[in-house]
């Protein structure tokens, strides 16, 4: 019987067939502590007896959700986790780099076939290189960081298949979006999401990255790509028979297979309070808008940069309302910065804040108050995410963002503006 | 695992995800305990307050879903809360809850019959009765019950490092 | 007798020929500047305390939303959203994210001669342009806000003769904390401190900004500068012409003159938790720090980032330290952006911040835990102003924060 890619994934790191239900303990390539977890998971470490890390070179410390800090307590979480990466020989510490999931791909340290786990849920986002990546709570973080082990339970596999071309003003958000609508919440649950079809195949790592990111909002453990010469190309490496491998057969075994025509797909949000609470934006257009929110580690890459200055370049952020912009990291904003982007945004009206989670994780950023309305291109618009539990976060594309930032109200982008 | 209790019965609903259950802005306070008051309180402010140790959950599908903040389940341990009765659980949670020797319960029909504030009894790995009525539930997988057994994942570390 | 700038401005706004220290005027405002500080209290009072709220000249206001930008709370959004709706409203003028009040202020509405309050203490800074701008509370404003006018006791002045040029490496941060250290955080308590001479003429706008700005922090109502041709040159560039260019009458009475040679200057720090506790920055060496901020009503100009940009051009933030980097406006970090200054900051490792008052107003950004140490170019150095209650702040200028930046630890420019 064949393999889907993430049996494969697994099969080839324990060295033997594996198949969906096995519980299997695997070796950890990499772990992502980020700056909100570190004290938990160091506290639990030290609790739990450990005297050394298992291999320090494997950790990598990110501290993205306090930076800038705004509270007085949050840099007591640098102090803990420097202290930590001193004390135990951890060198890969990024302070003010960005998002940790940007940087753990972006940095080189995560590659094709990896496994890796990080506390916060959005680890799955590594899946964009054809790597297992999943979140976990800081207990098990604390295990892993004295063992170098994790059990896993394999998981069965969605097939999601894409077809075809996107319209212009399709994203890989609004192919997402429209992914977990169809599953629900929490139809993927346990599960792995496989992608394929051309219109995958065609797209950017970043446009995938998008996707991977947005997984576990429909429950997956991970969503994952089959890695190809650009996912090679993006991380430095051959694409060499051993990643050609992981290809999934033929004969691979599905729970589920949803096929989506690219040219059918349409720019969707997700409505309040609910990722799955999907909406063509055709039918939403026209409800007022506060803010306006450009970043975070779902859509703050430079081609979501680059299609926003696009859209808003010689124009203006409608009048009282606010742009947010928030490069997902340090290169991104310099390239940005480099390219002209930032400056057209900057011209249009954008609050350009430094990289880092910004208002995604709902601390700071661009929180709002009652009845306010945010169209935010990341990744959850939970009931109090960004404020008030009367605050409304729909989730769009960056392209949708940008036209109603213009707009001052939901639209989606114009197809004569490409 | 046949300690029988009986506890209040608290109701949510379906998709109650950790921002709900302990919104970010809470998350770096230093320990849960500061944490306690913040639980639910974008849904319902007032239920950290009323919840009573030995109460339990019964919720909908898909608890827990959201972020891997492992405050969420700590959280609601620290409330007292004996058991969560879903339908089913996102599964960062519940590795986490698992983890921390929070009791999880799947069970498809008892979020729609219950009430808030009635009672039911619990005899972990068997079964749950209400009103009268039995309703089944599984136990966990092997693996699983060896953490809840040695008492959370902390404590079996511990046990491999040899010290307790 | 002859009359202070102080004097003279207060008159014209007064309508009398003439007034001296210690006389209460009456004076119609020129301008009304507000804040996300405190606009939403005076909102509220608007609302619920008056029998008739009406403005007397709307187009007088100037409201800025820069405090906490963006929003870190709910509760700042929704004294924010209160602002904006109020503004959206009226048609009051209406700045959100666009940069630090006072440098919104410099760069689009103050003109030589004018009567400005505005509800934030730096308000000062407007007599870089030969404006007298003073700092009021929100019951003040409102007064202002519905009736167009407002009293005043008539300042005192301490006039500072300069003479001579700033020494290379020493800027006018360095020279305003000397002069505070001198006349001590209240030497110049419900005085005005007026600035001429030739020394003056040395200075960029960017430089009186910065003197003018930290004049409260010695105590002063207000700050004045003499209108001469760098500050013509200013105002011509960003389109706007004086209301009136005043001087100090030659036997014009002042409480107190100083004579100060610029050429004597040294780099200075102040050290915690008083704007008066200066040193020269060589007795701060080798202090720890945690944080550095560039940026600022005080220093956060263009002419601030090229010195900040020059000293760290090729080098690197130390590994733990936070640079924060926060130009006063969009005007300046567009042009920071198109001078490649940011470029070197985020390429150094900095914290590259949108405009707004970040760690000086120390709510919103790069705050500061306990125990850590902060070197600076914000306004004040209060205990706890920056985060923690136990937490320290040093003010410096641009090029010694900057340099700090870099070896993580208080140093100059010169020795990185």
């Amino acid at each position: 019987m064949g393999h889907t890619l993430i049996e494969k994934v697994f099969g080839r790191k324990v060295g033997r067939e594996v198949k969906p239900g096995d519980i299997i303990t695997v070796d950890v390539d990499w772990c992502m502590i980020d700056d909100i977890m570190a004290p938990f998971a160091i506290s639990k470490f030290e609790e739990m007896g450990f005297s050394k890390v298992w291999d320090p070179n494997k950790v990598v410390l990110i501290y993205d959700h306090f930076v800038p800090a705004t509270q007085v307590d949050d840099s007591r979480h640098f102090r803990v986790a420097d202290a930590f990466a001193e004390k135990y020989g951890v060198k890969n510490v990024h302070r003010t780099d960005g998002i940790c999931h940007q940087l753990m791909t972006e940095a080189g340290y995560v590659k094709p076939g990896d496994i890796a786990f990080g506390t916060d849920s959005h680890t799955v986002t590594y899946g964009c290189v054809g790597a297992f990546s999943t979140g976990i709570g800081y207990t098990e973080m604390a295990g892993i960081l004295g063992t170098g082990q994790l059990w896993v339970k394999v998981p069965e596999s969605i097939k999601v298949v894409v077809d075809g071309t996107l319209p212009k003003n399709v994203t890989s958000k609004d192919v997402i979006l429209r992914v977990i609508g169809d599953l629900t919440a929490s139809g993927a649950t346990y599960q792995s999401l496989e992608f394929s079809g051309s219109c995958i195949e065609n797209m950017s790592v970043a446009s995938r990255m998008t996707m991977s990111n947005m997984a576990v909002e429909a429950g997956a453990k991970c969503g994952i790509f089959v890695p190809d010469q650009k996912t090679c190309d993006y991380c430095n490496i051959d694409y060499s028979d051993e990643i050609k491998e992981l290809y999934p057969d033929e004969d691979a075994v599905y729970s589920r297979v949803l096929h989506y025509q690219a040219e059918d797909l349409v720019p969707v949000m997700a409505c309040p309070s609910l990722v799955d609470n999907i909406k063509p934006v055709s039918e939403i257009k026209g409800t007022k808008v506060d803010e306006v929110f450009l970043g975070s580690c779902t859509n703050g890459r430079l081609e979501d940069l680059q299609l926003a200055a696009k859209i808003l370049k010689g124009k203006h952020v409608a009048p009282y309302l606010k742009f947010i912009v928030t490069p997902a990291s340090r290169k991104i904003y310099l390239e940005a910065l480099r390219d002209g982007t930032l400056e057209i945004l900057s011209d249009a009206g954008a609050i350009i804040t430094t990289p880092g989670c910004g208002l995604c994780c709902g601390r700071a950023g661009g929180i709002l108050s009652d009845h306010e309305v945010v169209v935010a291109t990341n990744n959850r618009n939970f009931l109090g995410r960004m404020g008030t539990s009367k605050v409304q976060i729909y989730l769009a594309s960056p392209a949708s963002a940008a036209a109603t930032a213009i707009a001052g109200e939901i639209t989606e982008a114009p197809l004569d503006l490409f | 695992m046949s300690n029988t209790f009986t506890a209040k019965i608290w109701v949510l609903g379906d998709d109650i995800d950790t921002d709900i259950i302990l919104p970010t802005e809470y998350l770096a306070l230093k320990s849960v305990e500061d944490m306690k008051p913040y639980a639910f309180s974008p849904l319902r402010p007032e239920l950290a307050g009323l919840i009573q140790p030995g109460d339990m959950i019964v919720a909908g599908k898909n608890f827990g879903c959201g972020s891997s903040r492992e405050q969420a389940p700590e959280v609601v341990k620290a409330l007292g809360i004996s058991c969560i009765v879903a339908k089913s659980y996102a599964r960062i949670f519940f590795r986490n809850a698992i983890n921390n020797g929070l009791l999880l319960i799947e069970n498809q029909e008892l979020r729609d019959v219950v009430t808030e504030g009635e009672l039911a009894k619990v005899t972990p790995g068997e079964k749950i009765e209400y009103m009268g009525k039995t309703y089944e539930i599984a136990n966990l997988p092997d693996n699983l019950m060896e953490i809840l057994n040695a008492g959370g994942l902390v404590k079996a570390m511990r046990k491999r490092n040899g010290l307790d | 007798m002859g009359m202070t700038m102080a004097e003279k401005i207060i008159a014209a706004a007064a309508g009398v020929v003439s007034t001296k220290a210690g006389d209460i005027e009456t004076v119609t405002l020129d301008r009304l500047m507000s804040n996300d500080g405190t606009t939403h209290l005076t909102i509220d009072m608007y609302n619920n305390k008056l029998k008739h709220p009406r403005i007397a000249d709307t187009k007088k206001l100037v409201w800025i939303v820069d405090h906490n930008v963006p929003a870190d709370s709910p509760k700042t959004a929704a004294s924010q959203k209160k602002m904006r709706d109020f503004a959206r409203e009226h048609g009051i003028d209406f700045y959100e994210g666009q940069g630090v009040c006072h440098q919104i202020m410099m760069e689009n509405y103050v003109r030589p001669g004018e009567l400005i309050f505005g509800a934030d203490s730096h308000t000062c800074a407007y007599g870089a342009l030969g404006a007298f701008g003073t700092g009021v509370g929100c019951t003040d404003y409102l007064y202002a806000m519905v009736t167009g006018t407002s009293w005043l006791l008539v300042p005192e002045t301490i006039r500072f003769n300069l003479r001579g040029k700033l020494p290379k490496g020493v800027y006018a941060r360095d020279l305003i904390l000397t002069i505070i250290g001198k006349i001590s955080a209240n030497g110049a308590n419900y005085k005005a401190m007026e600035f001429a001479g030739e020394g003056l003429h040395s200075l960029s706008i960017a430089d009186r900004i910065s003197i003018c700005n930290l004049c409260v922090e010695a105590g002063a109502k207000t700050a004045l500068m003499e209108v001469d041709e760098v500050a013509m040159d200013y105002l011509k560039e960003h389109g706007r012409e004086p209301k009136a260019c005043y001087q100090s009458d030659e036997d014009a009475v002042f409480a107190e003159t100083y004579d100060i040679d610029l050429s004597t200057i040294v780099p200075i720090v102040a050290k915690p938790h008083f704007v008066d506790n200066v040193v020269p920055a060589t007795e701060s060496y080798g202090v720890k720090i945690d944080e550095a901020f560039l940026g600022s009503c005080n220093n956060g100009r263009i002419e601030d980032l090229r010195v900040g940009a020059a000293v760290i051009k090729g080098k690197k933030v130390a590994p733990k330290v936070r640079f924060l980097v926060v130009p006063a406006s969009r005007a300046v970090y567009n042009q920071a952006l198109k001078e490649g200054l940011l470029d070197i900051f985020m390429e150094a490792g900095a914290i590259v911040m949108n405009p707004n008052c970040s760690v000086c107003w120390g709510a919103c950004q790069g705050v500061i835990g306990e125990g850590e140490t902060l070197i600076s170019t914000g306004t004040r150095n209060f205990k706890g102003r920056a985060g923690h209650k136990e937490s320290f702040i040093y003010l410096a200028s641009a090029a010694t924060v900057t340099a700090s930046a870099i070896a993580g630890q208080i140093t100059t420019a010169d020795r990185v």
